[in-house]
């Protein structure tokens, strides 16, 4: 029988709302946003943004000593018809629409990349299947550059699968027409080595919708940046997240919901389940509400279950408030060790300890992915985290 | 025949910083067939055994014995006690958010029986016991337990008794919460388990209500951590017109 004592020592699940004239998610950056990495010292892993992030694993990322290798990272786009995909240079004017680096990294991507892919879909053209892009590493360093463009009341779902072994830097851009509705659904099932560090831009048209869902399982070092901005009235954003940090693992997530144009709604649901020693999660969520962005409605949670000892979370949900004329705004974030009830709940009808948990855990994530309202991805992701509970361990914490 | 032996228990749990003996001494052989109602006041320790029984890990077995025909049941893992034929159905019965019912169910009936029982006996198996505990079919997907009213997480521990046929029942105050309609529905659900002659229940109530739909042949009265005493039916009605005030004042007894 497990003991309940895998306390994640040294957690924070700090929270706050700020109701502040200036904002201080911009001044906690070591440097205002920038698209040349010149503009970003190297970071020394005190700074805010990189106080929880190992450095030193990050293959030379984020001090400029990571050299892109020409080949071993391969890139395969499947896209139905309708949709265009082009292969541009650095001086495309369709790059770098949807938002500007905000560190180094993200910097040295866009400083770096030779060339980018752009992807786009007519005006009100509605895609049956979902555009499939497959980032496969083979050992290979690259900085990347992917654009994703919905004329106005397009419909489309973009699948991004990373897999392999790789050093990445990438920004990808998402740029919604008004109305337009665009589904993204990205997945880290990186192998054990794998380096990710890359910020995606949501520029929502007016009346567009948004919805992201990251499912981040392996590799040895993710960290990303989901970022939403609108570009006009009416836009909706619903930031979906799931990740299973083992072992040694970091994975960080921060997000960033711009409230910077009236009547928009955000709502962001991340759930993460860690085991083992060092498995590391990171979850940052930055909602900014401007002074101009009335009638805002938002809402985001962070939750973590910490299944054995020696894993640790640290989740801090940011909320500021510049308006008082808003519709709701609100965030929750807890982290909480295994459920020993349920665990016994389930052994009492005869289910072996190592299955009771992959059901406690399926469930947790269960609840979130029930909540995506697309079929197809949500059995594809379920199918995802059975075999990841498969491959794992699972067993009783010592 | 299946018989649960439990001999001089003694159970503890740590509260506080500080370890507080719950079970004085409990004795009692249910065999399988029989039925044994356990009575007593709130707090006299009649949960505490159903869990020990079960293996919940909050409880410490000081000393004593459990044997299920002989096979030391204390030396047991929680979910091989549950495939040996110990149910308890719960008090409180737990919510496990994101884990349907049917595949609970399916999931449970499984390890029980040792293997997947075939799907459409089973989807048929299912939906015929649900309809016997007047179950709405759509609880099959709901997650187990959760926002399931008192009356329905009752029946759903029944059905799942009715699913996994034990050899040992223990239910622990199945009837606290029920109005008389589930009570009737929830009993005859019992019943049918009882009728098969296979099941030897331990019935934990504090009112005596249960016992008019569900026939005990023997009466315990549980008060402070043992069984202060026993007899047929007859000592049912008595509590019923005396209450557990005898018991309960007279600390002596159990000291
Ligand atoms: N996990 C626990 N931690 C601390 N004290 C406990 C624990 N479980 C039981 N107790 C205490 O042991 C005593 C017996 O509790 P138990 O739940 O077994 O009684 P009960 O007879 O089932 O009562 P009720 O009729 O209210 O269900 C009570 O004083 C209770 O507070
Ligand atoms: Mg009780």
């Amino acid at each position: 029988m497990a003991e309940a004592q895998n306390i994640p020592v040294g957690s924070t699940t700090a929270g706050s709302i700020a109701v502040a004239a200036e904002s201080t998610v911009a001044t906690r950056m070591s440097a205002p946003p920038s698209f040349d990495v010149a503009d970003f010292p190297v970071p020394h892993g005190r700074e805010e943004e990189w106080r929880f992030t190992p450095l030193e694993r990050l293959g030379g990322l984020h001090d400029g000593t990571a050299v892109a290798t020409g080949t071993g990272i391969k890139v395969d786009i499947d896209a139905p018809e309708g949709v265009t995909v082009e292969t541009v240079g650095r001086d495309d004017a369709r790059l770098g629409k949807a938002g500007t680096p905000v560190d180094r990294v993200a910097a040295q991507a866009y400083s770096s990349f030779e060339q980018a892919t752009v992807v786009t879909v007519p005006k009100e053209t509605q895609l049956a299947e979902p555009i499939r892009i497959a980032v496969h590493g083979e050992g290979g360093t690259a900085f990347g550059h992917q654009v994703v463009e919905l004329g106005a009341f397009a419909e489309a779902v973009v699948v991004i699968d990373h897999t392999g072994d790789a050093v990445l830097a990438a920004n990808v851009d998402y740029v919604l027409g008004d109305g337009a509705k665009l589904t993204v659904v990205l997945v880290q099932d990186w192998d054990d080595k794998a380096v990710h560090i890359a910020q995606h831009n949501a520029l929502v048209g007016r009346d567009a919708s948004f919805k992201s869902v990251v499912v981040t399982f392996g590799g040895d070092v993710v960290r990303l940046h989901p970022r939403v901005s609108y570009a006009g009235t009416g836009g909706e954003a619903e930031l979906f997240g799931l990740y299973f940090t083992d072992k040694g693992q970091h994975q960080e997530h921060r997000l960033l919901v711009d409230h910077n144009k009236p009547h928009c709604k955000s709502n962001a649901v991340y759930k993460g389940a860690l085991q083992g020693d060092d498995a590391h999660a990171v979850w940052i969520g930055d909602v900014l509400i401007r002074a101009v962005a009335e009638g805002t409605d938002t809402y985001e949670m962070n939750r973590n279950l910490v299944l054995t000892d020696g894993a640790r979370v640290d989740s801090v949900p940011n909320l500021e408030i510049e308006t008082g004329e808003i519709a709701g705004a609100g965030h929750a974030s807890a982290t909480g060790r295994f459920d020993d009830e349920q665990l016994f709940y389930l052994m009492a009808r005869g289910i072996p300890e190592a299955e009771a948990r992959r059901l406690v855990v399926r469930g947790f994530f269960a609840e979130l992915v029930q909540q995506i309202g697309l079929p197809d991805v949500e059995e594809r992701l379920l199918a995802k985290i059975d075999a990841e509970l498969e491959a794992s361990v699972l067993e009783a914490s010592a | 025949m299946a018989t649960l032996e439990i001999r001089d228990l003694h159970v503890s749990v740590e509260a506080d910083n500080a370890t507080k003996e719950i079970l004085k001494g409990v004795d009692l052989t249910v065999k399988q067939g029989e039925t044994h109602a356990i009575m007593g006041p709130n707090g006299s320790g009649k949960s505490t055994l159903a869990y020990s029984l079960a293996g919940h890990p909050k409880y410490t077995i000081t000393s004593g014995t459990v044997t299920l025909d002989g096979e030391d049941v204390l030396e047991m893992s929680v979910d091989e006690r549950a495939r040996a034929g110990v149910f308890l159905a719960m008090q409180y019965p737990v919510e496990i958010p994101g884990v349907s019912v049917s595949n609970f169910l399916r999931t449970s009936a499984t390890a029980i029986r040792g293997e997947a029982p075939k799907l459409r006996t089973w989807v048929k198996e299912v939906k015929e016991a649900m309809e016997r505990l007047n179950m709405d079919p759509a609880f099959a997907e709901r997650n187990v337990n959760e926002g399931f009213s008192g009356g329905e997480k009752k029946r759903h521990e029944i059905l799942q008794l009715e699913l996994l046929k034990p050899k040992i029942a223990v239910l622990d105050e199945t009837d606290s919460g029920l109005d008389v309609d589930a009570l009737r529905i929830v009993s005859e659900g019992v019943n049918r388990v009882r009728e098969s002659g296979e099941v030897g229940t331990l019935l934990i109530t504090h009112y005596t209500r249960i016992l008019r739909y569900i026939k005990p042949d023997h009466v315990h009265v549980f008060a402070n951590g043992r069984i202060v005493e026993s007899g047929g039916p007859e000592l049912a009605d008595k509590l019923e017109n005396e209450g557990y005030e005898a018991y309960t004042t007279k600390g002596g007894v159990t000291a």
